[in-house]
């Protein structure tokens, strides 16, 4: 079942084509893990998924429904309100946690469901607690973002998004602001979810990550997917010579 | 030959003082209320995308910052009045005056304190679903209160002598009494120290509360560490 669905997606800033047109259907339980050189455009393509972007041309589908109306040139107008609605269906998590720091790890997850949904207190703390738990962070609820490592600042921003109970999930680069030791506590946690079989799209680094819990991988290059497929296939047999070259570069120091 | 300081005759005027400071206080302190919540709003406007909006605001503020104080208060208790035909009691013009041109320098400190909190902080608020007043709100605002706190007690200060430029149209203030008590017993030497003195005290103490104020919410948990 297509969960989301999208039409020759264009981005650009200033006179600079970031998406050249990108189309994506993207299914329920599907777990994209998105691949690509710095300034290919993966971020802006995520961004432009939960409108922290406006698309510059061609349309989102979410569950079937086509968002925004076709305005007087032809170019789509989004209401507030529409793109709201979306960004709690689906959640997003950034590189660079974005916490909230004047509040504890538990006010952070709470945050969303108190002030957006209008949740009373006790409930509320109860799911954040709920959600924190999860991400094995139970013990640092009433801890604040500068008292955490990066590593569980994270896994406090997954749990927030994650509080909202999207449909999908956007991973922004979520390991890459974080040490090399710290990096394995995140992918446990994304692994976890990926075993729920929700529905998530990943921007990653992470190789061998990608290969083992993504459904399929996406390689964008010049703001267009160059090459996608199963891990297998673009991963271990790429087709396009870019691709290998990317996976080479990324490989080139591995043992 | 040396000065005989005798403060006993200001002294025997302390009540005349003590009635003009209370009324410094009281036109300082309305003009503070006033100019937070007016500026508050101008920068909000200020800052908002669209032109019909931040440009008035802009224009206030400028207005405001690059004009001198006395001018605008003749303006508003003796060229107004001709304009409108309302009388405004020395008060009154002093201090929608001092509201006003206050209130266009704390936008101004305000803005900067907004302004300098990172995109992150909204992402963040969007990506749960926050409408712009919200993150506004619950994110922006009170990390930006914080950096603003030094900035906002330096226009605060700022303000509080600004008040007496409204001794020039009769208020009796704590200058204007000031005036009277030595006019009355021929000794401003004393009297302006006094005056000075007090000034001196009130603003210090002021300053002293705000600094607490900045270090308890500094540890309130939140750092600028990241």
């Amino acid at each position: 079942m297509t969960i989301l669905n999208v039409t020759g997606l264009t981005k650009r800033f200033g006179a600079t084509d970031v998406l050249r047109g990108i189309d994506l259907d993207v299914q329920r339980g599907e777990r994209i893990a998105i691949l690509g050189a710095s300034g290919s455009g993966k971020s802006t393509l995520l961004r432009c998924l939960n409108f922290m972007e406006r698309p510059g041309g061609g349309t989102i589908a979410l569950d079937g429904q086509v968002l925004g109306r076709e305005g007087k040139a032809g170019e789509r107008v989004y209401r507030e309100a529409e793109l709201i609605q979306v960004r709690q269906r689906v959640g997003m998590v950034f590189q660079q946690f974005n916490l909230f720091p004047h509040m504890t790890a538990i006010g952070n997850v709470m945050e969303g469901l108190r002030t957006v949904r209008g949740m009373p207190k006790p409930e509320a703390e109860a799911r954040a607690r709920k959600e924190l738990a999860r991400v094995g962070l139970a013990e640092k609820a009433e801890t604040y973002p500068a008292h955490l490592s990066g590593g569980q600042k994270q896994r406090v921003a997954i749990a927030r998004a994650l509080a909202m109970d999207p449909e999908m999930l956007l991973f922004d680069e979520p390991t890459s602001a974080l040490d090399p030791e710290l990096v394995g506590e995140v992918l446990n946690v994304i692994l976890a979810l990926a075993k729920e079989g929700r529905t998530m799209l990943l921007v990653t680094h992470e190789l061998g990550f990608a290969y083992h819990v993504a459904t399929r991988v996406i390689f964008l290059a010049d703001g267009a997917i160059h090459e996608q497929g199963t891990p297998d296939e673009v991963l271990k047999n790429p087709k396009k010579e870019r691709t290998r070259a990317f996976l080479a570069s990324h490989k080139q120091f591995s043992f | 030959m040396a000065y005989e300081w005798d403060f006993s005759p200001v002294l025997a005027n302390a009540p005349l003082l003590a009635e003009g400071l209370a009324n410094t206080l009281k036109i300082t302190g309305t003009a503070l209320v006033c100019g937070v919540v007016l500026g508050l709003a101008l920068a909000l406007l200020r800052l908002s995308p669209r032109r019909f909006l931040s440009w008035p605001a802009g224009f206030v503020i400028e207005v405001f910052r690059t004009t001198p104080p006395l001018v605008q208060l003749f303006w508003f208790f003796f060229a107004l009045p001709i304009l409108v035909g309302i009388e405004m009691t020395p008060f009154v013009a002093g201090a929608v005056t001092f509201s006003i041109q206050s209130a266009s320098f704390f936008a101004e400190v305000f803005r900067a304190g907004i302004q300098s909190i990172e995109r992150g902080q909204w992402d963040g608020a969007r990506a749960i679903g926050m409408r712009h007043d919200q993150a506004m709100r619950r994110i922006i605002l009170p990390q930006a209160v914080k950096r603003m706190i030094p900035a906002f007690m330096e226009r605060a200060i700022e303000l509080m002598k600004t008040t007496t430029l409204i001794a020039t149209i009769s208020y009796a203030d704590l200058l204007f009494a000031a005036n009277e008590v030595s006019q009355k017993t021929f000794r401003p030497l004393e009297t302006y120290t006094v005056v000075a003195l007090i000034y001196f005290v009130v603003i210090f103490l002021a300053s002293q509360i705000a600094r607490l104020v900045e270090l308890r919410l500094a540890r309130s948990g939140e750092s600028t560490v990241h």
